[in-house]
């Protein structure tokens, strides 16, 4: 009696890597800073899977991949909090949040 | 990893594998949203789609601590404040926008994501997995990761706590100023 999916390591690792290349498509394709964050945030999370897939599977101590994971998740959250504030300054200095339009450093 | 189930326990084996696919396809279904909403507000409901499905695949890997963190965290407090974002900032429709370009930057994306996923995916399908697989053991429970966040991690758990206290002192001195009179810079 064997799970079909769910006890295979590949079956995280490609469906990680999914992710990984909606996020990396998005992070390109996207001309607004917001969907550029949430394509970044994709991308994380794609690599916290992969450390807990890791962690589950391979890892010898069974709380390094968790713990890493713990912090990713911190400094995702500080990374968002600083982008979508400098979005707002944006947003009043140009009227735009769109990264092409805003190209001048000064004034 | 062989798992070995009873097999009176076939039926629940493929419960947990039909809600493994279910979660699986969560996960997918809202990155593609995320990435492909014409509306940012519909993006953000994809990205939250999206890190469910993750938090639904933490629990799966037996880490039920990180799957509660994912939902507090992002999807309660990166996702509200992406749409706070969102409704200060009232960003045109990307699609109605027609930059120069556009078409350009969509193909630069799929090239590269293709590669992206070739590459890696010829590595995770190349690599013999079970030879490097340990015998199975329960993960570690949030007793063990609370001890190693206070004694092996300590020092970066500080940093990490000073990171975000810059983040949102940053954050509010970046978002007061311009607000004229209630005292910004």
């Amino acid at each position: 009696m064997q799970p079909l999916f769910f006890g295979h390591l590949e079956a995280y690792l490609i469906l990680a890597l999914c992710l990984f290349a909606l996020g990396l498509y998005g992070l390109i394709s996207r001309p607004g800073f917001i969907s550029m964050l949430i394509s970044v945030e994709l991308i994380l999370n794609a690599a916290g899977l992969n450390f807990v897939a890791f962690n589950t599977f391979l890892a010898p101590d069974k709380t390094v991949g968790q713990t890493f994971t713990l912090f990713v998740m911190g400094l995702a959250a500080a990374e968002a909090a600083i982008c979508l504030s400098i979005t707002v300054v944006v947003y009043r200095h140009f009227r735009s949040i769109l990264a092409d339009g805003v190209s001048a450093l000064k004034d | 990893m062989s798992f070995t189930f009873d097999p009176s326990l076939a039926l629940y084996v493929y419960l947990a594998d039909a809600a493994f696919v279910g979660f699986a396809v969560l996960t997918l279904f809202g990155g593609v949203v995320a990435v492909g909403a014409r509306q940012l507000i519909h993006a953000v409901l994809g990205l939250v789609t999206s890190l469910v499905g993750v938090a639904g695949l933490y629990a799966f890997l037996g880490t039920h601590f990180l799957a509660a963190m994912q939902i507090l965290i992002y999807v309660g407090a990166v996702c509200v404040s992406m749409i706070f974002a969102v409704m200060l900032a009232r960003p045109p429709k990307e699609a109605e926008t027609r930059l120069s370009g556009a078409w350009a930057k969509v193909g630069a994306g799929f090239v590269v994501a293709l590669f992206a996923g070739l590459v890696l995916g010829s590595a995770v399908l190349g690599t013999p997995w079970a030879e490097y697989q340990r015998p199975t053991e329960v993960a570690g429970t949030i007793h063990q990761v609370g001890r190693g966040l206070l004694t092996s991690y300590a020092l970066v758990f500080e940093l990490i706590s000073l990171v975000l206290l810059v983040a949102i002192v940053g954050s509010v001195a970046l978002a007061r100023r311009g607000r004229g009179t209630s005292g910004g810079v």
